[in-house]
């Protein structure tokens, strides 16, 4: 099917429009949705995003039950729907179907920014603990990640404020 | 600094002064924060935004920096009021819209915003006028370092600063330049710039921030990344962008003048002349005519108007502005009037002297 914009190119995108509740849908070519989606940044709300890039009913690990931040009780439904995170512990409690989240926004899930002061002094101490109960607790998948992340601050003593 | 003194002031912003201040107005830099033990504003309850509030007056009050800041809670604030916080770009629409157990911090002349309970706990904004990305970085930078003495932000080492919404997570760090862009414009070339800007992860918005249109040819343009990069590469990469756009107008400007220059004049002193006499004028249209003037006074067409007097109408001819000078509701025609009045009298003013 050709891009109901331009004519020209073939449609690769469907895109749906609510303009005065009334819904539109269109094919369009990468470059007509480029174009559309700079006019319509403001209507594109990140929830749709989210909701069209995880399962829903993200089950815990092992299919356990539904992923839910312990400190704050947002689900990761929740989260899906309303795309923003409840408080700082979500982040950990979802983290699995997070990073690849991360990924597809910022094309990266390591922060190699400015560190928080008080954690840059002691953030190799702490990072050794959480490798420690990583281990303990036989996550392996984790603690190779941790090592990573600890082997990165080692190499890089410049950046250590 | 009192209520009144913000009013009758005018942003540092706006002088129209440091580098490459013909073509870009300002650059500012945000910081999204948030205090570790409180959910997000919009999971919080009232009990736990007020003590966002108070935990975060308790901090900036130990802060040298802000002796004289104005500190004001959007609920005490008149429905003027806040348009007119929205027109000076000290906040945004999301923060006047819905004002229950918010505030704002805003500094001397205006340089320093923070917003507290927006979307995230805190919002740091630091806006200065010419292109002055670096200076402004490094200012944000200093004052996140004074808050972080006092308040402890969710930060994970993994992904960095912990945000409400995942597209800020990581620095938090959203930089942005305003730029005038007439010449482009004109050309017909600004569309094409703005694709070509979007491909390189960085977004263009209008005059008033997120979701609003271009008037009087100006755009924002800013980082979309937040997670990967340092601050420094962040700012680099923006800055490098701006130094190819203001390259890019300054060449679309040099061809009009040399090879259009007569179509140039007579578009500015038309403008100039429709601003003079006419009785009623929206917003939209002033803002035209004055982005003419404005190349026009750049380009030595036009004597004698200076660029911060320009850049103080862009604000000061704004609905809420307006009504704030009347001291009172204005209708929509009541306020072109008022408008057309305000501005023909600055410029058959600079005619006289």
């Amino acid at each position: 099917m050709l891009c109901q914009v331009c004519g020209k190119n073939d449609a690769t995108v469907e895109f749906t429009e609510i303009v005065n509740d009334e819904v539109k849908q269109l094919q369009l070519c990468d470059a007509c949705a480029k174009k559309k989606g700079i006019e319509m940044e403001q209507h594109f709300s990140i929830a749709d995003f989210l909701a069209g890039l995880s399962e829903p009913d993200a089950k815990g690990p092992g299919g356990g039950p539904v992923l839910k931040c312990g400190n704050c009780g947002m689900t990761f439904n929740d989260f899906q729907k309303i795309g923003r995170f409840g408080c700082a512990d979500c982040y950990t409690a979802f983290r699995e179907n997070l990073l690849p989240l991360l990924k597809r926004i910022h094309g990266s899930t390591r922060h190699t920014g400015k560190a928080k002061k008080s954690e840059s002094s002691d953030l190799r101490h702490t990072l050794q603990l959480k490798l420690k109960l990583a281990i303990d607790r036989e996550e392996f998948e984790e603690a190779a990640k941790l090592r990573d992340l600890i082997r990165d601050l080692e190499n890089k003593p410049g950046e250590k404020k | 600094m009192t209520l009144g003194d913000l009013w009758t002031g005018t942003g540092e912003w706006l002088k129209g002064s440091g580098p490459n201040s013909d073509i870009v107005m300002s650059s500012r830099i945000r910081l999204a924060r948030n205090l570790k033990k409180y959910p997000f504003p919009h999971w919080a309850d009232a009990e736990q935004l007020e003590a966002v509030i108070s935990d975060f007056k308790s901090a900036y009050g130990r802060i040298d920096f802000f002796r004289d800041a104005l500190f004001l809670r959007m609920g005490e604030l008149d429905s003027l009021e806040k348009q007119m916080l929205i027109e000076r770009h000290l906040v945004s629409r999301e923060h006047a819209l819905r004002p229950e157990h918010k505030a704002v911090l805003i500094s001397d002349r205006e340089v320093i915003s923070i917003m507290v309970n927006e979307e995230d706990h805190l919002r740091v904004q630091v806006l200065q006028s010419g292109f002055n990305l670096q200076d402004t970085w490094k200012l944000a930078g200093r004052i996140d370092g004074e808050l972080e003495q006092f308040l402890d932000f969710a930060y994970s080492p993994e992904v960095g600063y912990l945000t409400c919404c995942p597209t800020n997570i990581g620095t938090g760090l959203r930089a942005s330049c305003m730029v005038h862009l007439p010449a482009l414009v004109m050309t017909k070339q600004a569309g094409r710039i703005i694709q070509a800007i979007g491909k390189l992860g960085m977004t263009t918005r209008g005059l008033f921030g997120e979701g609003t249109e271009s008037y009087g040819n100006f755009f924002q343009i800013s980082n979309q990344v937040t997670l990967g990069n340092s601050e420094e590469e962040m700012v680099d990469n923006l800055g490098r962008i701006i130094r190819q756009i203001i390259e890019q107008e300054n060449a679309a400007r040099s061809a009009i003048y040399a090879n259009q220059r007569l179509l140039l004049e007579d578009r500015i002193t038309r403008s100039l002349e429709e601003l003079k006499s006419a009785k009623l004028i929206s917003t939209e249209e002033a803002l035209n005519f004055l982005s003419t003037i404005r190349l026009g006074a750049d380009l030595g067409i036009i004597k004698g108007v200076d660029r911060d007097m320009l850049n103080g109408l862009f604000i000061r001819i704004q609905p809420a502005h307006l009504q704030k000078k009347e001291g009172k509701q204005l209708s929509a025609e009541e306020r072109d009037a008022v408008r057309a009045e305000f501005i023909s009298e600055k410029f058959n003013l600079k005619d006289q002297s």
